[in-house]
């Protein structure tokens, strides 16, 4: 796969935009149904080149579970695609019957994830999803970091069996974090820059901020191993026992630290015990002051500077 | 038209399985089972798969497909597959055994017949009409039956289910309502109305036939009515508990459990020998 070709993408563009027209005759089982988004995930050009295979729910992402889960019974591969907030939490259940309960292949699209819609506000924005999805046995769930790597995730999730949820978070100018082909195997951590240090996991478009963060913390002298966390379930454990040997373990995401990866790491450390503190840096369960990306960002101390600025402050009182 | 042997059978059909419903629900013991909404589809099952329901297992994909959004009454939809052969007598003996599937609210499970795993209400609804839609899509020409409680319809999703069948025309899709006026808190009419129904389900786009759900030739002739580009509405009139006297009508036996005593006379009400013991 050329990922230059997906880069200053947004990651729904990157997907339904570029990819799946450029590749639909790949799968001839795949359908794709939106409760109202098909313009705001660019599936414009995918419905004029293949109007058989779309479906269109209106504003209904119960129903837009449902149908695509009777589908998928019939043997389709259904590509479901809504905002995030409502198709992990108002369709959980949902989610939890049709897909893990009834193992359905169905690949859920979160759009717009984290704090992407800015001036909408706290009903449009989505720090939950993460800690919900997780909860569903058999559920696959995916965050990718930026639009090639959306398109990775999209493509094994095409090919992997199984329900997936697919966290869609930043937009067309959330950094570019991969700049070349690499590799992209669900539940295999992708590590990003290696050192002994320091280990900071992040996932979603925070991953862009975070490689921002590493690299202001370099210039004062504190080296970073950086995981981009693309798979939270299954989760790579082997990932985590390998900063073991790390001064500091740190967490961030675009998402609520309950439940999210700050827990789901947390988790594994206490469990295996003989860890390094960890750091939990992302949203302290409270909800948001609306304004721009980065307003939000900054608010929860999600920015480069603030990352890097956590990170130093706890390495000293340490 | 349907002749005289045949709603003969159909009645003695009707029987046979609500004493199944009565037998597998006692043998349930303390577990108890739904009784009050098992009983009143029963005339809708036996008619359906008689008549009209084609289900070869050496050719599943052409199959019709049976829902039961109303996943409480699982327990009449195992007696009725039991009764035309498609589930065992060991499949109906594990009723509510531990490790079992077959319980309170059904598992899917193709070989059973079981098309959906129900349970929570209004799911199955908006399942079967993906369903009709794939099933469309995929050019078969079989048809989906799917039976809906009237309390479910207080449900959300099954309005947006049903927006999607309309404005879809999905004519592969039949809906039958069960609708026995009673949910666990009482009455429909007190609890929340669904009133004036056939207008709301025309205003959906589906064409509607009423007919007293308890009359197999009403049923049969309803059945019978060919899509006309539009999905199909049975309204069903039926009485919650139908057959046993002390069930009839009552919402505490929406779930419960049958004693000895109870039991005896459940089969006598049924017009079945009563068992010693």
């Amino acid at each position: 796969m050329n990922v230059q070709q997906y880069a200053g993408s947004g990651q729904a563009a990157a997907i339904f935009g570029m990819y799946l027209p450029d590749h639909i005759e790949e799968y001839p089982n795949v359908q794709v149904l939106s409760a109202d988004m098909s313009v705001a995930a660019s599936l414009d050009r995918f419905i004029y080149q293949s109007p058989e295979k779309f479906t269109e729910l209106g504003i209904a992402e119960q129903n837009l579970v449902g149908i695509s889960a009777g589908m998928a019974s019939e043997g389709y591969t259904c590509v479901a695609v809504a905002q995030a907030a409502f198709i992990t939490m108002r369709a959980y259940e949902m989610d939890r019957q049709y897909l893990g309960y009834m193992q359905n292949k169905v690949i859920l699209v979160g759009l717009n994830s984290g704090f992407y819609l800015q001036y909408f506000g706290n009903t449009h924005y989505c720090i939950e999803d993460l800690a919900i999805m997780r909860q569903i046995p058999g559920m696959t769930v995916l965050s990718p970091a930026d639009a090639a790597e959306a398109v990775m995730a999209f493509e094994a999730a095409l090919n992997c069996p199984g329900p997936v949820y697919i966290r869609l978070t930043g937009g067309s100018q959330a950094p570019t974090v991969y700049h070349e082909t690499c590799p992209f195997t669900i539940g295999k951590n992708n590590i990003l820059r290696e050192s002994q240090d320091v280990c900071l996991f992040t996932t979603g478009a925070c991953t862009g901020y975070s490689v921002q963060a590493v690299e202001i913390l370099s210039q004062q002298g504190i080296e970073t191993r950086l995981v981009d966390v693309h798979t939270l379930k299954p989760f790579d454990t082997e990932s985590v026992r390998e900063a073991k040997n790390c001064k500091l373990i740190v967490t961030a995401e675009e998402h609520n630290i309950v439940g999210g990866l700050g827990t789901t790491i947390a988790d594994i450390l206490a469990e295996d015990g003989g860890y390094p503190p960890l750091l939990k840096l992302g949203v302290k369960d409270r909800f948001s002051k609306p304004g721009d990306y980065d307003y939000v960002m900054h608010q929860h101390r999600l920015s480069p500077n603030l990352i890097a600025e956590d990170i130093k402050n706890k390495l000293q009182s340490l | 038209m349907i002749d005289k042997e045949l709603i003969n059978q159909l009645e003695q059909l009707a029987k046979k399985i609500r004493v199944d419903i009565i037998r597998t629900g006692y043998l349930a013991g303390k577990n108890g089972a739904h009784f009050g909404g098992s009983l009143s589809p029963v005339e809708i099952l036996a008619v359906l798969y008689s008549c009209f329901v084609s289900f070869d297992k050496n050719d599943m994909e052409h199959r019709d497909r049976v829902i039961l959004s109303k996943g409480h009454a699982a327990l009449a939809h195992y007696c009725t597959l039991y009764e035309c052969g498609i589930m065992t007598k060991a499949d109906l003996d594990s009723f509510e055994q531990n490790g079992s599937d077959i319980v309170a609210h059904a598992k899917r499970n193709l070989s059973r017949g079981l098309d959906f795993s129900g349970g929570s209400l209004s799911l199955g609804t908006s399942y079967s009409v993906g369903v009709a839609h794939a099933c469309k899509r995929k050019g078969l020409d079989n048809h989906i039956y799917t039976l809906i409680g009237d309390g479910e319809m207080n449900e959300g999703l099954i309005w947006e289910a049903l927006m999607f069948a309309g404005h879809n025309r999905l004519d592969n899709l039949t809906i039958i309502i069960d609708h026995n006026h009673l949910q666990a808190d009482g009455t429909i009419e007190e609890v929340m109305n669904t009133a004036p129904l056939e207008d709301k389900l025309k205003a959906f786009g589906f064409d509607v036939i009423q007919v007293d759900g308890h009359s197999v030739s009403e049923l049969y002739e309803a059945f019978s009515q060919q899509p006309n580009g539009r999905p199909m509405a049975i309204i069903a009139e039926t009485v919650k508990g139908k057959g046993v006297s002390f069930i009839e009508n009552k919402a505490k036996w929406h779930h419960s459990s049958l004693n000895e005593a109870r039991y005896q006379k459940a089969l006598k009400d049924l017009g079945e020998e009563v068992e010693n013991g």
